[in-house]
């Protein structure tokens, strides 16, 4: 078919018309060629000079403009975390005709060292093209007049002022706030995941723990820029336009820094972490850990040889324990097992034990200690709560199962998060069937029950996480998590940020928290409580629980009065209490690394802590 | 020193017989060194550049040699199988494609990333070619209309991916083709019209966000002078700064300081012209004109309509390349990303180009073994 037709086609007449088209297409081109030159030639002839004094002389140079950082207050709105104006010696290297020359003229001229020279060349390779590199940061006056007396001689450095990130209460707040510091190349890959590198073009630190990191965003703000009109040699000549950036929010946290400061007075020397929070809404009024550091070293870049005592230092300043540490919660979660015990029904409130000093299982021959060696004698469920008795919860955590223990203490939040605002936190352990499982590959034994019923075994917590606990119970259930923003401050008024809530804790039978609440307040108020000598005179009422957590276990016929056991393996000390009982305003954990018991040495802490609080609160009204 | 008439011949005959056009060749290697020259400039005198460009531009003459030993025959009966696989693998991206940049261009194989919309910038002249050639020219309206629905679904396909420049690119060979074929000028004034009246279509339907941007910033460059704006300011700043004679070779301030973006890349054309000045972008359009013209000479000497409007078509494309890189560069055009064909470094589309100057080069020189 296509034979036939094309023996009917006329090729020339089609071969003359293709060459028509073909040559109006060429004269289009010619046209559109036309176009072109003439726009190049009206550029870079007719409007040569323009373009060439906007080459060479004076260029318009758009820079971003950082935002100012968020400042962070206490909830009485003192300044925490603010930004000090400083001056930086700065280096547009592409502008600074032979680099090593002025290197040396300005390291005599500033006095300046060897390491301030090899930082610069540090940064100097890390630093994005075409933007100024730090010489030295910080500088004083002094050297600030001497170098502009001498600025002419020096093209392409400059004395830049700029804010600086400064806390003013140093180690004491340094795990709540933690710090911000110079933009590394794994920052770079976060603010690229947030799609942000535009907002951070001008921005050199970024939040590394702490408040700081968790609030990076809000406290960041947003970038601006400025039309400059610069010379040929970089220097700016005026500011054309300025789109002004939006400074970060301004956080206000629940921290008392009153309280905070008091509670660091209190640790002194002591390993271990204090958290003080109000059980109506969660918030965290003070967060220490000890020992701890200064975050100001890190704003402006820490040096090796500070980097390397912080690191070596064997307590570990850098953990911060309150969320970080990791301890067997003890004798403090016997209320939640006495609980849970009232709940499942497997002992009610009248139920009798009789403790001879340790629990044993029929036909097995080990045994577990009570920590009293003769026993508590005969004890129901509120006084085992009271003397801390072990063997009453040896047995209630055999008859539970750990398969209950598990369910139910998840839902108290162990083993799992908090959502306190802050990135470094742990989630601790809340031992199962299926974890030993996966952790170990071994069948989970009934002694493991045994040891979870004292809080000890494969069981550990944060600090946190035990405070969340306790605040559960005095709330009947009701869960405010643990919260360090408090609000945001928007024209010196504070909006109030939303509550940290969380799903509340179903029970059977309320009177049960009652109960337990009451044996609480008999641990400290009653004098066979193991509370009840830290609390004596107190001028409110309180409740609490002591722990002491063993590290060490002692063979089964060795007396431990007879071992001199090194001070890493002694017994951590702790206390989680609240006052005053009826109306709870606030609960404190303390935990100390290997200080020896709970009620001696722990629960003192927590009694000048609430002696302060409420002396205060008292003496204010 | 003065080559004989019969050296000519004879090189002229070797040439032939190893299916390489020497003008059309010479061309693009002038060129291509042009290009290997600027972009040396343009990177800060980055040798690791110019070499990964040296093996792109290998790789596109091989391809070229290659196809152009393929008989155009072969060509024209496989145009309607191409075509229909091409757009089979369109609707696959679409379907199942790999999301680059924003955009889903890609198809993964496995081994290597394939971009279906390139292979239809040959296919699409190729089979409306074929399509003109089996039915004789000028085309009748019906002719046209199945004529353009087979430009009309590539086109859309690929605008959907979104990538706007591609798809204009693709509309415009098989537009080219169909004015070579001789499409009634009234016809062409209807569907300029009717272009005229889809403009706000696109505008408010088939534009993203990105690409409504552009052409803000185009009409406004002010509106955004940390972005497209800027760079627009500043290319033209680069160019016009350039003068009759530029500033030398590697002596652009624009080009080597911060100012200008993409130098090596899209806004090559920038750092040429404030390097070379004005002379020397003549220069680059005299070669340009002279590959269109050749391409153009080869399309009209050849005896067969097929061969004739795919050479017309692959050539008037190659010259869009041209005045849309330029245009954008200079501030006549809004930003797409087009290349400046040969000289910018890298781009997707160079081995489609060199693919497209094997076809011309197999009809430059299979003219004698085809038949009418």
């Amino acid at each position: 078919m296509a034979k036939q037709r094309q023996t009917i086609r006329d090729f020339s007449a089609e071969s003359n018309l293709f060459l028509r088209r073909c040559l109006f297409a060429v004269f289009f081109c010619l046209l559109l060629i036309f176009v072109i030159l003439s726009n190049l030639f009206s550029l870079q002839i007719d409007q040569f000079e323009d373009y060439k004094i906007r080459a060479d002389g004076n260029r318009i140079k758009v820079v971003p403009v950082a935002p100012n950082r968020g400042i962070i207050y206490d909830r009485n709105g003192t300044i925490i975390a603010e930004n000090k104006p400083v001056f930086n010696l700065e280096i547009s290297i592409e502008e600074v005709p032979n680099l090593d020359t002025t290197l040396a003229a300005l390291k005599k001229l500033l006095q300046l060292s060897d390491t301030d020279i090899a930082r610069f060349e540090r940064n100097r390779k890390r630093q994005r093209r075409f933007q100024p590199v730090t010489l030295k940061s910080n500088m004083s006056e002094e050297r600030v007049a001497i170098f502009s007396a001498h600025q002419h001689l020096f093209d392409g450095v400059s004395v830049e002022a700029s804010l600086s990130r400064f806390y003013p209460y140093g180690s004491a707040l340094t795990h709540v706030l933690g710090y911000v510091s110079k933009i590394n190349e794994r920052d770079l890959n976060l603010i690229a995941s947030w799609g942000a590198q535009s907002n951070y073009a001008a921005t050199k630190n970024i939040g590394k723990q702490g408040i700081e990191r968790y609030y990076e965003e809000r406290l960041h703000g947003k970038v601006g820029y400025a039309k400059l009109e610069v010379d040929s040699k970089g220097r700016t000549l005026r500011v054309l336009e300025e789109n002004a950036p939006i400074a970060g929010e301004d956080l206000v946290l629940n921290i008392d820094i009153e309280l905070q400061l008091y509670v660091q007075s209190q640790l002194l020397e002591r390993r271990g972490s204090v958290v003080v929070s109000d059980p109506r809404d969660g918030g965290v009024l003070a967060m220490y850990s000890n020992p701890s550091y200064d975050p100001n070293l890190f704003v402006n870049g820490i040096s090796q040889k500070d980097y390397s005592t912080l690191i070596q230092n064997p307590d570990r300043p850098l953990l911060n324990r309150a969320v970080q540490g990791q301890y067997p919660p003890a004798s403090l979660i016997k209320p939640h097992l006495a609980l849970l015990g009232l709940e499942y029904q497997v002992v009610t409130a009248k139920t009798k034990i009789q403790d001879k000093g340790f629990y044993q299982l029929k036909d097995v021959e080990h045994i577990w200690r009570d920590w009293l060696r003769r026993g508590h004698g005969i004890v129901d469920i509120k006084r085992s709560i009271e003397v801390s008795c072990d063997t009453f919860f040896y047995e209630m955590a055999y008859k539970l199962g750990i398969d209950n223990i598990y369910e139910y203490m998840s839902q108290f939040g162990f083993g799992e998060y908090t959502n306190i605002d802050l990135l470094e936190e742990s989630d601790g352990n809340m031992p199962s069937r299926g974890w030993k499982r996966a952790k170990f590959n071994q069948p989970w034994y009934i002694g493991d029950t045994i040891s979870v019923g004292i809080g000890q075994g494969y069981w550990t917590a944060t600090p946190v996480q035990l405070l969340d606990s306790i605040n559960t119970i005095i709330n009947d259930g009701q869960r405010f998590r643990p919260q360090l923003l408090r609000a945001i401050k928007q024209d010196n008024i504070d909006i109030p940020e939303a509550l940290n809530e969380a799903t509340p804790l179903q029970v059977l039978s309320p009177e049960n928290w009652a109960l337990v609440k009451q044996a609480m307040q008999d641990t400290v108020r009653l004098p066979h409580g193991t509370a009840h000598k830290a609390f004596r005179n107190a001028t409110y009422s309180s409740s609490g629980k002591t722990g002491t957590a063993q590290l060490f276990s002692v063979g089964q016929d060795e007396n431990v009065d007879d071992l001199i056991i090194a001070d890493y393996l002694k017994d951590n000390a702790m206390y989680l209490g609240y006052a005053p009982s009826d109306a709870p305003q606030i609960s404190v954990i303390v935990a100390l690394e290997n200080a020896g018991g709970g009620g001696s040495n722990a629960a003192p802490i927590s009694r000048s802590v609430m002696d302060y609080w409420l002396g205060e609160k008292y003496a204010r009204q | 020193m003065p080559v004989s008439k019969t050296g000519i011949q004879q090189r002229d005959r070797f040439l032939t017989k190893i299916h390489i056009d020497g003008w059309l060749l010479a061309g693009l290697l002038l060129l291509m060194a042009i290009g290997l020259m600027t972009i040396y400039s343009a990177s800060g005198q980055d040798m690791a550049l110019i070499k990964r460009q040296l093996i792109r531009l290998g790789i596109g003459l091989v391809a070229m040699f290659l196809l152009a030993q393929i008989p155009v025959l072969f060509y024209r009966n496989i145009s309607p199988f191409v075509y229909g696989i091409g757009i089979l693998l369109l609707i696959a991206v679409l379907a199942i494609g790999v999301t680059g940049k924003g955009a889903q261009r890609w198809l993964d194989l496995g081994a290597f990333r394939f971009q279906p919309s390139e292979i239809l910038k040959l296919f699409v002249p190729m089979t409306v070619a074929w399509y003109i050639s089996r039915v004789g020219m000028p085309p009748s309206l019906k002719t046209l209309l199945t004529a353009l629905l087979l430009v009309v679904v590539p086109t859309i396909l690929i605008a959907k991916q979104p990538d706007l420049g591609t798809s204009l690119l693709i509309a415009s060979s098989g537009i080219f083709a169909l004015f070579l074929a001789g499409m009634s000028w009234r016809i062409i004034s209807v569907f300029t019209l009717l272009i005229g009246s889809f403009t706000p279509i696109m505008w408010l339907f088939l534009m993203k966000a990105y690409q409504k941007q552009r052409v803000i910033t185009f009409l406004n460059p002010e509106s955004d002078p940390l972005g497209a704006g800027y760079h627009i300011i500043q290319s033209k700043i680069a160019i016009g700064s350039g003068g009759w004679t530029g500033k030398g070779w590697l002596q652009g301030s624009q080009s080597q300081l911060e100012f200008l973006p993409e130098r090596h890349t899209d806004f090559i054309f920038a750092v040429f012209s404030e390097e070379f000045g004005f002379l020397g972008v003549i220069g680059l359009l005299l070669v340009y004109g002279f590959i269109v013209g050749r391409g153009l000479v080869i399309a009209s000497r050849s005896q067969f309509l097929f061969s004739k409007l795919l050479a017309g078509s692959i050539t008037l494309t190659f010259f869009v390349y041209v005045f849309v890189n330029i245009g954008m560069v200079s501030g006549l055009l809004p930003v797409v990303g087009v290349p400046l064909p040969l000289v910018s470094y890298g781009g997707t589309s160079m081995v489609t180009l060199m693919s497209g100057f094997g076809l011309l080069m197999a009809i430059a020189t299979q003219n004698r073994v085809m038949p009418r």
